[in-house]
């Protein structure tokens, strides 16, 4: 457990930890704003790691997860219910139960075809969501009270909600940690690796595969439920391919099946995107076509960081 | 090499974290919040030329002050527009939000202008949440209520006489809107309401069935590139001559270069129109195209300038004081600058109550030259919209 | 409802199918053959219809248009191949689907540099733009038939090319087995090339025969990219055969859902029901296919096995 890698990872959660007070003493608030959106980016990715690094299950259609725990917090707020305690675990109960009906089906496929099946229900959940007018389709909806946990927690404390973020990073990075290096993450490993091999070992692939699919859906279903309290608005858009499509890019950037993989892969991805277009450092001809930067700086971390973002810092042999 | 790497790259981020000191000076700081990538950053550019073009015109002074602008992407999503409204109030210290095209980005961003204690003034979208009941005295709209823009049509189709019209618009919020507003004012035959795939790009479908119900007239809002495309296959399909087409936000200076002739004859209702005749428009519409080498503007950019005037209104009549809400609150609800449609009024939910025209595609000047948009005639003078009761607001 | 409007929406299925065929060939035989997931296939389909449109209005004839516009999407894409791709092939999925993103930003952003971010104006040519007259009173436009025309004509030259010629033959090998055509000194870097700048040819017809009649703007091949991947999946990877069936199929149901589908609901359900899950449906029905194909023939329904 304890690489170097390891500490790096800590480092970069105490470093994320001291973010407050600093922004505080430099009276820079909005980037508690932008690294909690990191941070839930963060999760979502992490999620997302579990079953397509290690379980090279490539899901194209996980922000559906994000959608989901985004408006089951926001149609019960919608109904008056702001209880947090039941929306949170509204948001990881229906993740749960989505991602078996789905999984069940498509976990028998692979590879692109894994891809597209996965695509297409999200879309499906897309399409649905824009049409259902109560809940806004796709103008979506306002969050106006944030999820209320008697008392124990105020969501509408920037720092609070912040630590709350990083609590629950730290806490899935973990639980990621511990997963993958026990019997159940060494199997989804080994199927990943060889299937052929695992199957003559005696072992079926699919409820290991499901397992994990359903424990990935549950764990973005809770990062929806932090997002949608964090911007306080929800959109069918959530669940758009093209948010999958950011989510697993963020992934592969990050490093695949890599423990930081994830987070450097989120920070990264969104860090970028808002330096490139705001920081006053580079010039105006870079913020008018930041795309294009974007696009170049993917292809050439592709090609030169092979192991991703990850792969750049020493140590992870062990990985 | 890989400690070297890692140094580096923190001693960039804590650079970022430096490069932006708060400023103390009295400055008015303007954040303008639109679409700047991707096919619709076509209608963000049309803003920030006009915007741009109004700070010219105040000689980059509004009220009187020197003036920062910051220009921030959206990207077409709620909680991007929400970040950039949010780095734009903390990071940046913006004393006015403006812009925004998309009712569902504007339902994201007004709210979070607004409960920050800043001014909203909305150039574009006009969701009708923000029109009724969740009005707000920190938020301005110099544009429309969405519903607005269609009951005209609806009303001009219903003057008309017209009979047996056929609805297109695409299966979201806005379309839905769109066709609800129409029908409020409309109370003739329908002959078929069609609901396309958002982003659609082949139409030949709705049109065979269109042709096979025969109606007499066709009505649609498809905007953007979905308009463009349903007008060259309308055009390529012969129906131009068969069935008159009206529609709103479908056909304006943004889409008639990609589409030139294909938009002749195509009628539209709008609140402002370029050849609108005033001092200020005239002023407008000309310096854009000298400015922007011949270009037209088109109404998104027309309400962005308004917005510009209507801050700097507020900005010199409190004497540069902003911390003077009141005052400027006071102050932009008389609106009392010369806007590009002419005499402005804001109804108590603070939407301007204007009036509505028909316009109509014709010929250039030149046979070369795009078609034009011009007006043909007024539909609804004064026109107020359908939420104002539902605001709280009186003043 | 009248059989000359069912004639006509079946011809519109026929061409959005083969529109859809000439995106999915070049795709499939990429992924087929050289393992690689391009994302950025869309791009070079924008590409041909930038090319084209230019070309056609700085020179006023328009087949000197396609001429150029095809020449120029082929050297993009073996370009593209030898510049940025060539290095990707042993590589994982997942990292083809990465640098692909990143070049679909580039491509978009280099056409905006270029174009600006307006849609630019495209036209049939006036010899074009005509209609015919078919049997029983069906008006179709002159153009879309030769869609039609020219799609079936890729098709069978495709089919002639792969189950005829040498090439062909090594195209087939490869998508069987890779391994075994390069131990057997076929140039496989040489096969790559082609078979990539073919991909890009196919992709920057459609585009050039989709300009005059769809937007063209930045970012308008991923308007339609999904649907070229559904259609690959539904069709079997690999496959030729696949994507042409897959392909019609897709037209088919797509276009026959928009026209019919909400009519034939409203038979079974009220008509208000009919008004919103009708559309709701439409749009979601090539996906629904795709899965019920999936979930009974997991491999496409033609895959790549002897095509």
């Amino acid at each position: 457990m304890s690489t170097p890698r390891t500490w790096i990872l800590v480092a970069i959660l105490l470093l994320l930890a001291a973010v407050p007070p600093i922004a505080a003493a430099l009276a820079q608030p909005f980037y508690l704003d932008l690294l909690r959106r990191v941070m839930i980016f963060a999760i979502a990715a992490t999620s997302l790691n579990l079953i397509l690094g290690y379980g090279g299950m490539v899901s194209f259609g996980h922000a559906a997860y994000f959608g989901i725990g985004a408006y089951a917090v926001g149609v019960l707020s919608h109904h008056g219910i702001d209880n947090g305690w039941l929306q949170w675990g509204l948001a990881i109960g229906v993740s749960a139960l989505v991602a078996a009906a789905i999984g069940s089906v498509s976990v028998r496929t692979s590879g692109i075809y894994f891809i597209m099946i996965t695509l297409a229900f999200t879309q499906m959940l897309y399409y649905l969501g824009i049409s259902i007018a109560e809940y806004g389709g796709d103008d979506g909806m306002r969050l106006k009270v944030r999820s209320q946990f008697s008392g124990l927690i105020d969501l509408d404390d920037p720092a609070s909600f912040y630590y709350l973020v990083l609590a629950i990073l730290a806490l899935f990075l973990y639980l990621s940690r511990r997963l993958v290096n026990s019997r159940f993450g060494r199997v989804l490993q080994a199927i990943r690796s060889n299937e052929a091999r695992t199957r003559a070992m005696g072992i079926s692939p699919y409820p290991y595969r499901l397992a994990a699919f359903i424990i990935a859906g549950a764990m973005c279903g809770l990062a929806g439920a932090l997002l949608v309290n964090h911007t306080a608005y929800l959109t069918p858009e959530f669940m758009n391919w093209t948010r999958s499509g950011e989510l697993m890019f963020m992934v592969i950037l990050g490093g695949i099946a890599t423990t930081a993989g994830p987070l450097l892969g989120a920070a990264g991805l969104l860090l970028l995107e808002d330096g490139l277009q705001g920081w006053s450092v580079l010039p105006k001809w870079v913020h008018e076509h930041w795309q294009l930067y974007l696009g170049v700086i993917l292809v050439l971390v592709v090609l030169y960081a092979r192991r991703g973002l990850a792969g750049l810092l020493p140590g992870g042999e062990n990985e | 090499m890989r400690k070297t790497t890692i140094t580096i790259l923190a001693g960039l981020v804590a650079a970022a974290f430096v490069a932006a000191p708060a400023s103390a000076q009295q400055k008015v700081r303007i954040g303008f919040i639109s679409t700047f990538s991707g096919p619709q950053g076509v209608i963000g550019e049309d803003m920030k030329n006009s915007v741009e073009l109004a700070l010219d015109h105040l000689k980059r002074k509004v009220g009187g002050l020197d003036t920062e602008i910051f220009y921030g992407d959206d990207q077409v999503k709620p909680d991007v527009g929400k970040q950039v409204a949010e780095e734009m109030l903390k990071k940046n210290n913006v004393d006015f939000v403006s812009g925004v095209i998309w009712s569902n980005v504007m339902l994201a961003v007004a709210p979070t202008v607004t409960a920050a204690g800043k001014f909203m003034i909305g150039t574009n979208a006009g969701p009708n949440q923000l029109a009724g009941a969740d009005c707000n005295e920190l938020f301005f709209s110099t544009s429309w209520q969405n519903d607005q823009t269609p009951e005209a049509m609806g009303k001009y189709m219903q003057d008309a006489g017209i009979q047996d019209v056929y609805l297109i618009a695409p299966n979201y919020a806005a379309g839905k809107d769109m066709l609800t507003g129409f029908k409020r004012y409309f109370k003739g035959k329908i002959v078929d309401e069609v609901y396309t795939r958002l982003g659609q790009t082949d139409y030949q479908a709705e049109l065979s069935q269109l042709r096979s119900k025969n109606p007499k007239a066709v009505f649609v809002f498809l905007p953007g590139g979905m308009g463009i495309q349903f007008l060259k296959q309308y055009s390529q399909a012969g129906l131009r001559g068969q069935f008159p087409l009206y529609s709103v936000y479908t056909v304006d200076e943004l889409s008639i270069p990609a589409v030139k002739h294909a938009a002749l004859g195509q009628l539209e209702t709008r609140y402002w129109s370029q050849d609108l005749k005033n001092e200020a428009n005239q002023k407008f519409v000309g310096d854009y195209r000298k400015k922007y080498g011949g270009k037209t503007p088109s109404f998104y950019g027309a309400q962005s300038y308004d917005g510009i005037m209507l801050i700097d209104s507020g900005v010199r009549a409190v004497k540069g004081n902003l911390a003077d809400k009141k005052g400027m609150i006071a102050a932009m609800r008389k609106a009392d600058f010369k806007s590009t449609r002419g005499k402005f009024t804001f109804n108590n939910n603070q939407f301007p109550i204007e009036n509505f025209y028909l316009l109509k595609a014709v010929a250039g000047p030149t046979p070369n030259s795009d078609p034009v948009m011009e007006i043909q005639k007024t539909v609804f003078t004064a026109h107020k919209d359908s939420y104002a009761k539902d605001c709280k607001m009186k003043w | 409802m009248n059989f000359v409007l069912i004639a006509e929406q079946t011809l519109n299925g026929l061409q959005l199918g083969v529109m859809l065929f000439l995106l999915a060939a070049g795709l499939t035989l990429v992924f087929g053959i050289m393992n690689l997931v391009n994302l950025a296939h869309g791009a070079l389909y924008m590409v041909g219809a930038y090319l084209t449109t230019y070309f056609y209005q700085a020179t006023g004839s328009f087949v000197l248009g396609v001429v150029l516009g095809l020449a120029g999407s082929l050297l993009v894409g073996v370009v593209t191949e030898l510049v940025a791709l060539r290095t990707l092939y042993e590589r994982d999925h997942l990292d083809h689907v990465l640098a692909t993103f990143g070049l679909i930003l580039i491509f978009n952003e280099l056409i905006v540099m270029i174009w600006g971010r307006a849609a630019i104006y495209s036209s049939i040519p006036d010899y074009l733009s005509g209609h015919v007259d078919l049997a029983g009173g069906l008006h179709y436009p002159v153009y879309r038939l030769l869609i039609i025309g020219v799609g079936l004509l890729v098709a069978l030259l495709l089919w002639l090319v792969v189950a005829r010629t040498r090439l062909g033959m090594l195209i087939r090998a490869g998508a069987s087995n890779r391994a075994m055509v390069a131990a057997l000194g076929v140039d496989i870097r040489l096969l790559y090339t082609i078979v990539f700048g073919c991909g890009a040819a196919l992709a920057g017809l459609a585009g050039l025969l989709a300009g005059p009649i769809y937007s063209v703007q930045p970012g308008m091949g991923e308007l339609i990219l999904i649907q070229v991947f559904v259609v690959i999946v539904i069709g079997g990877i690999g496959s030729i055969r696949g994507a042409f069936l897959g392909a019609l199929i897709v037209g088919m149901v797509d276009t026959l859902g928009r026209a019919f589908l909400k009519p034939i609901l409203a038979t079974v359900v009220s008509p208000t029901a009919a008004e919103t899950a009708g559309p709701a449906l439409a749009s979601m029905l090539i996906y629904l296919l795709m899965a019920a194909v999936l979930a009974f023939r997991p491999a496409g329904l033609f895959p790549a096995r002897g095509t």
